[in-house]
């Protein structure tokens, strides 16, 4: 009985290695699913998680939205942020007058992303009260050195501007 | 005055040569168009339209690379290996009938002549792995001998029940004793002995499911670690002149050789051999490779005992 049942076995084997070379046959005349990436990209990019960028103020597109509060620093599980406010400009001869402490601005001085360290939980983005980080879609990043993945992100959207003016017209 | 005959074999030798290296490098790249179709990828596409030119920059690549030869290693063993492992694969080819007229020896007991020069094959692997000092090697080594010992038995039975039916080990008597339809071919009325001999070529070719000398996941490269260059590249040539042999064998055992409806030649030698060939690739990329108490299984537990039966059934259909 136990032989029946062991050939029975090695007959249900046989007919499933043939099923898998049906398979793989099938697949084999089938269209490749895959691109040629330089040549060509994916079409969800929307969905990339980039190392992350600040959100210009609409209509503004020099200042970012971000007002120095410091929560994203703090949820940071990699502690890779650091966010420096400015400091309040000196006062003008008027504002001197009148006894007015002029205001700091509330966009940061720097916004200091150490990328070697993130990793792309999305806590930052998650935590803004001001909804000012975002994920770039910045498929292809590369460096030669570990200091080329430490950003300033505000100069970074600085120097992004050209092009968003470019994109606007 | 030179013998006709060694002339014949010498040119026939070179033509070999060329043959086995040209293949090798179509092979080379069948081989990861095939693996790449089949994972619905394009496989090589870069150097050359549809990367036609991959083989060239592999095989320029490896002939570049330096040989090293590992510390405490035996030079010798080390580099006698892979020569030897290539060699006797072209001595296998001479008696194989490519065509009607297309033989560089024929001989009487040609599939015998490929059988022991066959069998040097597992030599080679045995001396590299143990010539390397290398534990992956040697585990290597081992596998392929005991796979190889184990799988030649099942392999000559399936053999011995075609010389049954034919009455010969000419291979060219062989081919002529199977008709020009194709179920007149041995296949047809040796199914079993013709699936029999196809596992055990698998398993003597070290191909997929059966590459445990070579296993990746567990012997980093088993007994070719440690080549490097040319070395290597032997290695790799022997791999697919094997699977021609293996292939070829297989056709004029069974496939009825350059036989075929509407002009019989050497393209349909060709075009049979190459199918088989096909489907060794596919296989490769379809299944899973197994263990090695499987591999052993599958042969005394399985192939010994059928290939016995088998014979038993082709002496009754010779008798009938
Ligand atoms: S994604 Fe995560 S790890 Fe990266 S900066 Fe934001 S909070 Fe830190
Ligand atoms: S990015 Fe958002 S959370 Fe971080 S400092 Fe600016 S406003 Fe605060």
């Amino acid at each position: 009985m136990y032989r029946l049942e062991e050939i029975k076995r090695a007959a249900q084997g046989m007919w499933s290695l043939i099923a898998g070379l049906n398979i793989t046959g099938k697949y084999f005349l089938q269209p490749n699913v895959t691109i040629h990436y330089p040549r060509q990209e994916v079409d969800n990019l929307a969905t990339f998680r980039g190392h992350i960028e600040l959100i210009p103020e609409d209509g503004d597109p020099l200042t970012p939205r971000c007002i120095s509060c410091g929560t994203c620093a703090k949820a940071c599980p990699s502690g890779c942020i650091t966010v420096t406010k400015q400091k309040a400009p000196a006062p003008t001869p008027e504002e001197v007058e009148q006894g007015i402490k002029p205001k700091a601005p509330k966009d940061p001085e720097t916004f200091r992303l150490d990328f070697t360290l993130c990793s792309l939980c999305g806590q930052c983005v998650m935590s803004c009260p001001a909804d000012a980080i975002k994920f770039s879609q910045n498929i292809n990043i590369a460096g030669y050195s570990r200091q080329d993945f430490y950003f300033d992100l505000v100069a970074r959207l600085r120097s992004r501007l050209p092009k968003h003016i470019n994109k606007a017209e | 005055m030179i013998d006709p005959q060694l002339l014949r074999i010498l040119i026939a030798l070179v033509g070999i040569l060329g043959f086995v290296a040209l293949n090798a490098l179509a092979l080379v790249y069948a081989e990861r168009k095939i693996a790449g179709h089949v994972q619905r990828r394009p496989g090589p596409y870069e150097v050359g339209p549809h990367g036609i030119l991959q083989p060239l920059a592999d095989a320029l690549k490896l002939m570049g690379k330096q040989l090293t030869t590992p510390r405490d290693a035996d030079p010798v063993i080390f580099w006698l290996a892979p020569i030897l492992c290539f060699m006797p694969v072209a001595l296998c080819i001479l008696p194989i009938p490519f065509g009607p007229n297309l033989i560089a020896l024929d001989l009487n007991l040609g599939m015998v002549l490929i059988l022991a020069f066959a069998g040097l094959g597992v030599l080679s692997i045995c001396l590299a792995g143990w010539g390397s000092n290398n534990k992956w090697g040697l585990l290597g080594a081992a596998r392929a001998v005991a796979q190889n010992v184990a799988y030649e038995i099942p392999l000559l039975l399936a053999v011995l029940s075609v010389a049954f039916m034919t009455g010969s080990l000419n291979l060219a008597t062989i081919t002529e004793g199977q008709g020009t339809w194709p179920w007149q071919w041995n296949v047809l009325l040796n199914p079993l002995g013709f699936i029999i001999y196809f596992i055990c070529a698998l398993a003597e070719t070290n191909r997929a499911p059966f590459d445990l000398p070579e296993a990746e996941s567990e012997l980093t490269a088993g007994f070719h670690t440690e080549y490097s260059g040319m070395g290597f590249g032997l290695f790799f040539m022997a791999e697919y002149a094997n699977m021609i042999v293996a292939c070829s064998v297989a056709t004029v055992l069974f496939l009825g050789g350059w036989n075929g409806p509407f002009a019989p030649g050497w393209w349909w030698f060709l075009l049979k051999m190459y199918a088989l060939i096909f489907l060794i690739i596919q296989i490769r990329w379809t299944y899973p490779r197994v263990r090695f108490d499987q591999l052993l299984n599958l042969c005394w537990r399985w192939l010994v005992p059928l290939a016995l039966l088998n014979l038993v059934y082709v002496t009754i259909i010779v008798k009938l």
